[in-house]
């Protein structure tokens, strides 16, 4: 093997006087902070829309199933440019302006990535929500709870615990789908790795480090969650999957 | 106490429940039998409007339970329910189990919502499993800690879904004589159940049911002697045949 292997250019300066290696931990922050902000959205809005889905309001199905629909089937990366180039020219011409000067780049790589996510953990709520037994509904509003304090109370809690594995991979997806904001011009670790491969030429070196990021960031992320997964087992029930009974 | 006038409900063109009319006086025990099918748990389940029913009217303590001013949390939380399934929540504590609807729906405070829950715990024998979760008890155990849940909103009556029907033989009975000392202590009840010996106990009434028709509604003596109907008589010669 030929190549000519060279770890010192980590410390080299760059351009603009930062260090190579400067580079890639503000990469390496800015995708730390895209996905956990679209983690966050994508929680809320998830949750939102996955209870709507198991409502008995047809409007609220309907706008819950159609939400579904339309974000899992365009692909992310054009969700992102629609977001960053088409959206602001819909809105009216102030804020569409504001929007495209003003509001940070990071915003609005959140807001695609987060509402994208968001559908994918829908689906995930929703099929929690319908695992569990109509009595586990019957007794909670028997005991007089609302519709919406049979959810907060009685059925969200079980749904979380049932598909926290599904969504702890989608937590993992969500740091290695934010790659792809570079192509909108987010400045976070991918596209900083593409940029040294430019200057550097170090391809193997720059790729190894990067690999290693990526899978230590989802792998965080996996054993964060799965710390919460033990800290919530329910004692007695010996798969979280049984919901009852 | 509850009121049920002509009541009848579809499935689409099936028609489960058909001119259904009886009454549960305060501090009768009514206890609803028939084979299944036969519309009795959907029946019960009307009364606090788990089930939504097409014509007819049901009161409650007054209050009409189909009318659209009602607010039917308000009405559930006076009428306690025991299901065959027993649905405690499984991610909460007994304790939990017990205070949680106190807490939240009668805005009870959190120490005098254990406490209350705690009592009737006692009451049902199981005060030592008040830290375990519903997943570590029997069937009969979880069986009674619901109806000490319900007991615990203080309600005006009871109603009861085939409350032994998902438990080992073994363990009807300790649920059974819980709801004997309910009903001898004056509480109004309803109870869907094939458990005959509890209805010759306690019960006021006997109401059979048959294709979503109430068939006899008697006394219990009158329906244990000599029931009036043929279909009645079939089912409970099955029934008590062993």
């Amino acid at each position: 093997m030929n190549y000519h292997w060279n770890w010192q250019f980590f410390l080299q300066q760059t351009d603009d006087g930062l260090r190579y290696y400067e580079w890639i931990l503000s990469g390496l922050g800015w995708t730390t902070l895209v996905s956990l902000g679209a983690l966050a959205l994508a929680l809320i809005v998830g949750s939102v829309l996955g209870v709507m889905r198991t409502t008995e309001r047809r409007a609220l199905v309907l706008i819950g199933d159609s939400y579904v629909d339309l974000f899992r089937n365009i692909p992310l990366i054009v969700q992102l440019f629609l977001w960053f180039f088409v959206v602001p020219e819909l809105l009216p011409e102030a804020i569409g302006l504001w929007v495209k000067q003003e509001l940070p780049y990071v915003a609005t790589a959140i807001v695609g990535l987060g509402l994208y996510t968001a559908a994918r953990i829908a689906e995930q709520v929703k099929s929690g929500i319908q695992s569990l037994s109509r009595g586990q509904r019957n007794a909670g509003l028997a005991l007089g709870f609302t519709e919406w304090q049979t959810y907060r109370y009685v059925r969200l809690p079980m749904a979380y615990r049932i598909v926290l594995p599904a969504l702890t991979s989608e937590a993992m997806n969500v740091f290695k789908n934010s790659s792809v904001t570079y192509a909108v011009g987010m400045l976070e670790l991918y596209f900083q790795y593409k940029q040294i491969i430019e200057k550097t030429s170090q391809v193997l070196e720059i790729t190894l480090v990067v690999t290693l990021l990526y899978v230590t960031l989802a792998f965080t992320m996996n054993r964060l969650l799965g710390w919460v997964e033990r800290r919530t087992r329910v004692p007695g029930l010996i798969a979280a999957g049984q919901g009852g009974h | 106490m509850i009121e049920i006038n002509n009541v009848s409900k579809w499935y689409g063109d099936f028609r489960v429940l058909t001119e259904c009319t009886t009454r549960v006086a305060a501090g009768e025990v009514v206890v609803v039998c028939g084979p299944s099918g036969s519309g009795k748990s959907t029946l019960i389940k009307c009364v606090n409007a788990l089930e939504p029913f097409n014509e007819g009217s049901i009161t409650v303590d007054g209050t009409s339970v189909g009318a659209r001013g009602t607010s039917l949390p308000k009405l559930r939380a006076r009428v306690g329910m025991v299901f065959q399934h027993f649905e405690l929540f499984p991610h909460m504590s007994i304790t939990d189990n017990l205070a949680i609807a106190q807490i939240k729906v009668l805005g009870r405070g959190r120490d005098e919502a254990r406490q209350k829950g705690l009592a009737l715990l006692d009451r049902v024998g199981l005060k030592a499993h008040a830290d375990k979760f519903p997943g570590q008890l029997s069937g009969g155990q979880q069986q009674r800690v619901a109806i000490a849940r319900a007991l615990a909103m203080d309600p005006i009556c009871m109603l009861f879904d085939e409350p032994t029907s998902a438990l080992d033989p073994e363990m009807i009975n300790e649920v059974l004589d819980v709801m004997v000392e309910l009903a001898q202590e004056g509480m109004t009840m309803m109870c869907v159940t094939h458990e005959m010996g509890f209805a010759r106990k306690v019960a006021s009434r006997v109401i059979f049911m048959d294709h979503g028709h109430i068939v006899e509604d008697d006394d219990k003596d009158a329906f244990f002697g000599n029931p009036r109907s043929e279909r009645a008589r079939q089912f409970l010669d099955k029934i008590l045949q062993h």
